[in-house]
């Protein structure tokens, strides 16, 4: 089956491993990744707070590009460009005149024949959880993994649709059991990095993620499963400054879906950009004998 | 604080729900959304509080107000209200009509980092981090913000002072330039 691929920006920077991650998961578990051609940024936060209709013609040239490359569906590995895509998906179905306004702005058609889907949804629902299980060659048993979900993969829930329950998603949590790993509730799910404030009012950011990396130590976690990239760069790079902030070191590394995957797949650490990160996941998963 | 209300109470909620398309009259004060905001401890005027600003018509107040800067878009208001009320596409309102009719804005970096986000995107289709970053800390004045950060990405690989461009750019700045602001009443 083909899936068309939408990367997203911080995939060619910040989250260089998550692309590559999923790149190499997606390889191994059969399913063929089309990358959209010529994609444009879908414009994240600053476009819906600047102008309605930029914030919908951004994304829907991306649509519109997919669609005239014959692709079936877009796959965003983060969750702001998959809550944009979505939202726009799901805008121009409901009000023809919306659509027919955009697509004037774009000066591209789409026939909204897509379906707008986040790697979660390729993982659980396309591919399924016991099909990953039959893949696991390395199990993650003793680890003790906490899933994270942010903000945009299930808000609102009147638009997107990564798990029916916004306020305790659980889909994340059953791809991270199937590999054997233990995934255990913990108070700050769903709660808000900051995302959008990282640069502009970084202390915020520090403040709400340090409070995400406290819950997670208090549940007892190893690590933090993240499948969105702006939650990853808040919750692993501001770790050191929050650490200033906070006087404690939670040391915690921060792994993305694709790489927990890959890992359980029997994929090599390197190979999957695990040493990207600035906290090192290296003592964990050797002490754990997965490296 | 003792307010001064105006004959006209209700304009300010008319322009709102005409630009926004949600009706603010059908707040009842629950406070659900000022509960659940991540933000709320750095505001002078809580979600439920521009609400209820917004329901007696004081434009100044809420035009002026830092809070729709703050808020961080998380959704969470919007999906826990009981009344249906979208308020975070309330703040995205008041973000694009305050800049609309000059308004200071009381959170200049946020809107400076908006700028400079889709200054990029228009420059080149895709968002280059790198140069968000180095530009933010030069318009703020700011030069060595992150810079241990910044070095340490460097090392991982994950700096790149060229960034993305795609062929399309000159169709992404002709986005830029036919977006108007709102949707035009009735294409909603």
């Amino acid at each position: 089956m083909v899936y068309g691929y939408y990367p997203g920006c911080s995939s060619h920077g910040t989250a260089l491993e998550l692309d590559i991650s999923t790149k190499k998961v997606c390889a191994k578990l059969g399913l063929t990744l089309e990358e959209v051609m010529d994609w444009n940024c879908c414009g994240a936060s600053p476009a819906h707070a600047t102008s309605e209709e930029l914030s919908l013609a951004l994304p829907f040239r991306n649509l519109a590009l997919a669609e005239k490359q014959g692709l079936k569906s877009i796959m965003s590995t983060c969750s702001a460009c998959y809550n944009r895509l979505k939202m726009v998906d799901e805008t121009v179905r409901k009000s023809q005149e919306t659509s027919d306004r955009i697509s004037e702005i774009v000066g591209e058609p789409y026939n909204k024949t897509l379906k707008v889907i986040h790697f979660l949804d390729l993982l659980s629902k396309e591919f399924g959880v016991e099909k990953i299980k039959e893949n696991v060659v390395k199990p993650l048993s003793d680890v003790k993994a906490v899933s994270y979900y942010g903000c945009l993969l299930t808000r609102p829930p009147e638009f997107v649709s990564v798990d029916p329950d916004p306020e305790n998603p659980t889909i994340m949590e059953g791809i991270v059991e199937a590999l054997g790993a233990e995934s255990p509730d913990w108070s700050h799910k769903t709660e808000c990095c900051g995302a959008s404030l990282a640069l502009s009012r970084t202390d915020v950011v520090v403040r709400l993620s340090g409070e995400i990396l406290k819950s997670a130590r208090f549940a007892d976690a190893d690590c933090i499963i993240v499948a969105c990239p702006l939650c990853y760069a808040n919750l692993d790079m501001r770790q050191t400054q929050i650490a200033s902030r906070h006087g404690v070191d939670y040391n915690l590394p921060i792994l993305f879906i694709s790489e927990l995957v890959g890992i359980a797949l029997g994929i090599g650490y390197e190979d999957l950009g695990i040493d990207k990160h600035m906290v090192s996941a290296t003592d964990l998963l050797k002490k754990k004998g997965l490296i | 604080m003792i307010y001064q209300l105006n004959a006209n109470v209700r304009d300010f909620g008319e322009t709102i729900h005409k630009l926004s398309g949600v009706d603010v009259s059908t707040c009842y004060q629950c406070g659900k959304c000022t509960a659940g905001c991540p933000v709320v401890m750095e505001m002078a005027h809580t979600p439920n509080q521009i609400m209820r600003l917004i329901q007696i018509g004081l434009k100044e107040e809420v035009l002026n107000s830092p809070t729709p800067w703050l808020c961080a878009s998380c959704e969470t208001c919007t999906t826990r209200c009981p009344k249906e009320v979208d308020i975070a596409r309330i703040m995205d309102t008041l973000r694009i009509l305050a800049v609309k009719e000059g308004y200071r804005c009381k959170e200049p970096n946020v809107l400076k980092f908006n700028e400079i986000f889709l200054d990029s995107i228009k420059k080149n289709g895709r968002l280059g981090e790198t140069q968000l970053a180095m530009a933010f800390n030069l318009k703020t004045m700011n030069l060595f913000k992150d810079m241990s950060l910044g070095h340490k990405l460097f090392k991982k690989g994950k700096i790149s002072f060229a960034g993305d461009k795609i062929n399309g750019k000159e169709a992404v700045k002709a986005i830029f330039e036919r977006s108007k602001g709102f949707l035009d009443k009735g294409e909603r």
